[in-house]
């Protein structure tokens, strides 16, 4: 991955020069690669987020649906190329992210490792170091949070766990921006051999010391080239899945692995002794270091949490976070969305229009319906996005995104989920795209795939966009409770799928659900916006590429073979779906609409714009619908809208994250025959009344 | 003896909150061993409960951290009462 770097020795025979801070260096350009490791919730993306600011890359890890990001920060003639590890726990083969984040270490061997703490959790963040030492004994530990420490009452001295460790320990706080310098300038020391690691290694307990050696003497000389033989022999007796089906399958030879199958076998809880091991090791570390000056008093977190976890308060608080994050989408976002539509869309395609109408039809339309209309639309949801992206970033940064997942994890086990998938659902309220993507946070492969089939069932903006146009024109005054009603009806089929998947589908264990909360503490605008750009750019890149795609073969056919809609293959599709379209009171227009909404779901309305012969969306298409369609027939309309297939950019991410086409190709059949099913059964009751 | 059956089968999820207690062993498959003891589920741990009503998800304080955990795991960590009386920290 690094075939060009120099690795930075130190100077053979001569005493390293002794350097003050921010003094020039005397050798020329080097490039080393440093390694970000640390748990979750230690404000690693914040070092990392300061350090490399927007000229990070983005990408995945190779083969894995887990993000990577790397970035080039200079410092005194070095760069630093820094890559930043997937935040975990442990190096267990427990998740995708450990096992990345150990093979990188060891793979890659980076030139430092630099492992992120947070200096109010310290003995369960030292866990990790612990893991980390015996692979790269370059390490530097970045104490951070020091700040939030102590307003929960704890302290740390530096220096003491600096000595008790035996590799430097620099205090900071990210947050703050305070210590960042120092951190990198000990990197660069490090890696120049300014600074010598001596770490004082972790020992396996007295108990399991015998039967390690036994093992290590068995895979002796089987164990492949960059890992430590040592390293081997006790994740062997962790009983890591990933190593032990290496070792299995690739380097003992049959009878050899036979005898450390049968020494495994007797010691299938070694994990907990191990562990044990690694935290009387903490536990030496700290003993001097940490002090509790204020112990016992009841902190802000201890405070807050008696409310917001609360099975009723909580649930409260949450369902009033959520009312406040729907106002300020519709208050502010929907108004921004509704702007850009007319004034940049508008403009852009009758400058189009203008520009194209030398070209041949098929052209323009192409541009202006197919491009425009599509992804075009789908951009304009940005605002939208924005404001969603924004308050989630607050909320997760905040630390109230774990309360409100514990909260909700009495309600999602009645899907046979738990807590963590709610925050993917309700991100689906923007759009299902992130929603999508953001299933990544669940552990088990097998809820990531339910929470996945049931993101399009949360309303997404665009389609409460469509029922707050079309509600009132059926229903007037009360619209506003048929929308509601609408949303709560998604929800409801939300859960009575999730039921039904879990129980016939998805059967089998049930994922543990065990999350960290972590310590309340203020904001950093910093890490939001970074997070909100991000995640703004990669949905621009999306409707730049998949979701493009996808307009302009849904334009193509509803234009071909005679560029007319009502003639079109769309058409056709409609009118032969008219028996079905009989048995909810729709026509095959209100079909070809819904079927258009594949493109983008807004594009319902302008589908019947055209259809009916209004031109787009105008004010006669009101009187046009209600004399088209009875109220029963409207509110199926509304219903089948909701549950319909999921739009094209949805799709293309299922498939992206599932890797799946039978996955994909069953969410949408499933949404296909469920939206159908309920406008029938809609339709039918009410038109009895 | 009936004190001590009660006592062996004393789980995470039957300690109220505001309780502390130690941890005596995790029953479970290889990969919820692995998870807990990462997080510091260790035999000997000290854990405070911080939260445990109905049927729900539990909280606990361990090593200077809050956790919470599915009902479902909470019953598979059992647990003795803390004579010691130290802070678990």
């Amino acid at each position: 991955m690094a075939a060009d770097r120099t690795h930075v020795q130190p100077p053979a025979g001569s005493a390293p020069p002794v350097l003050g801070p921010g003094q020039a260096v005397l050798s020329g350009e080097v490039t080393i690669i440093v390694a970000l490791a640390g748990q979750p919730n230690v404000g690693k993306s914040t070092v990392f987020n300061l350090l490399t600011g927007l000229g990070q890359h983005v990408g995945n890890w190779p083969g894995k649906t887990v993000e990577q990001k790397t970035g080039v920060y200079r410092y005194n003639g070095t760069t630093i190329h820094l890559v930043d590890l997937p935040g975990t726990y442990s190096l267990t083969a427990n998740s995708p992210e450990e096992v990345i984040a150990r093979d990188y270490v060891i793979q890659a061997q980076p030139d430092v490792v630099v492992a992120i703490v947070n200096a109010a959790s310290l003995e369960r963040n030292l866990y990790l170091v612990a893991e980390l030492l015996p692979l790269s004994r370059r390490l530097v530990v970045g104490l951070n949070m020091v700040d939030v420490a102590a307003a929960e009452g704890v302290s740390v001295e530096p220096q003491v766990l600096e000595a008790a460790l035996g590799v430097p320990v620099v205090p900071m706080s990210a947050r703050r921006n305070e210590g960042v310098r120092e951190l990198i300038e000990t990197v660069d020391r490090v890696a120049r051999g300014e600074i010598a690691c001596r770490p004082n290694l972790p020992e396996i307990r007295a108990d399991h010391r015998q039967v390690l050696d036994e093992i290590h003497a068995l895979v002796a000389g089987c164990v492949p080239a960059p890992y430590p033989a040592d390293w081997i022999a006790l994740k062997l007796l962790e009983g890591d899945v990933e190593v032990t089906a290496m070792m299995r399958d690739r380097c003992l030879p049959p009878e050899r692995w036979e005898k450390v199958h049968t020494i495994l076998m007797a010691h299938e809880d070694a994990i907990l002794s191990v562990a044990s091991g690694r935290y009387e090791w903490v536990g030496r570390m700290i003993r001097a270091a940490v002090i509790h000056p204020r112990a016992g008093q009841i902190t802000l977190t201890e405070r807050l949490d008696r409310w917001t976890t609360h099975p009723v308060w909580g649930l409260l608080l949450l369902t009033g976070a959520l009312g406040l994050v729907f106002w300020l989408t519709f208050a502010i976002g929907t108004p921004l969305q509704e702007l850009l539509d007319t004034v940049l869309l508008g403009s852009l395609s009758s400058f189009l229009t203008t520009a194209l109408s030398g070209a041949p039809a098929w052209l323009s339309g192409l541009v202006v319906d197919g491009i425009l209309g599509g992804a075009g639309t789908v951009v304009t949801f940005l605002p939208i996005l924005i404001l969603f992206f924004a308050i989630l970033a607050l909320m997760e940064d905040v630390g109230y995104m774990a309360r409100a997942a514990f909260v909700m994890d009495r309600f999602m086990h009645l899907m046979g989920l738990h807590g963590k998938s709610f925050m993917p659902l309700f991100l689906g309220f923007g759009c299902n795209v992130p929603a999508v993507v953001g299933t990544r946070i669940i552990d088990s492969p097998k809820a990531r795939l339910l929470t996945m089939l049931l993101a399009p069932l949360v309303p997404c903006a665009a389609r409460l966009a469509v029922i707050v146009f079309l509600a009132p024109i059926f229903f007037a005054g009360a619209a506003p409770l048929v929308a509601l009603g609408l949303i709560a009806f998604n929800l409801f089929v939300l859960g009575v799928v999730g039921a039904l998947i879990n129980k016939w589908v998805l059967r089998g264990e049930r994922a543990a659900f065990i999350m960290e909360l972590p310590l309340y503490h203020r904001p950093s605008l910093r890490t939001i916006g970074i997070q909100v750009w991000q995640n703004s750019s990669e949905f621009l890149r999306k409707a730049g590429s998949l979701i493009l795609v996808m307009s302009v073969v849904v334009w193509a056919l509803a234009s071909l073979p005679n560029g007319d809609i009502q003639t079109s293959y769309l058409a056709s599709a409609g009118r032969a779906l008219e028996p079905v379209g009989a048995l909810m009171g729709l026509d095959w227009r209100m079909l070809v609409a819904l079927l258009s909404s594949f493109v983008a779901k807004e594009n319902a309305i302008a589908t019947l714009g055209i259809l009916f012969g209004t031109g787009e969306a105008g004010v006669g298409l009101g009187s046009a619908l209600q004399s088209a369609l009875t109220p029963a027939a409207a509110l199926a309309f509304l219903v089948v809208e909701m549950l319909f297939i999921p739009c094209a950019a949805t799709v293309a991410v299922i498939k992206q994250e599932s890797k799946s086409w039978i996955w994909t190709l069953m969410s949408v059949g499933m949404l296909l025959g469920l939206s159908l099913a309920a406008g029938i059964l809609v339709y039918q009751i009410v038109r009895g009344w | 003896m009936k004190l001590s059956t009660m006592h062996d089968d004393l789980t995470l999820s039957g300690v109220a909150r505001g309780e502390r207690v130690r941890l005596r062993s995790i029953a479970g498959g290889h990969e919820l061993l692995s998870r807990l003891a990462s997080l510091g589920f260790t035999p000997g741990a000290r854990l405070s409960v911080v939260q445990n009503r109905g049927r729900g998800p539990i909280i606990v304080e361990l090593r200077g951290t809050r956790v919470a955990l599915g009902r479902r795991e909470a019953t598979r960590i059992m647990v003795e009462r803390d004579g010691g009386g130290q802070d678990g920290r």
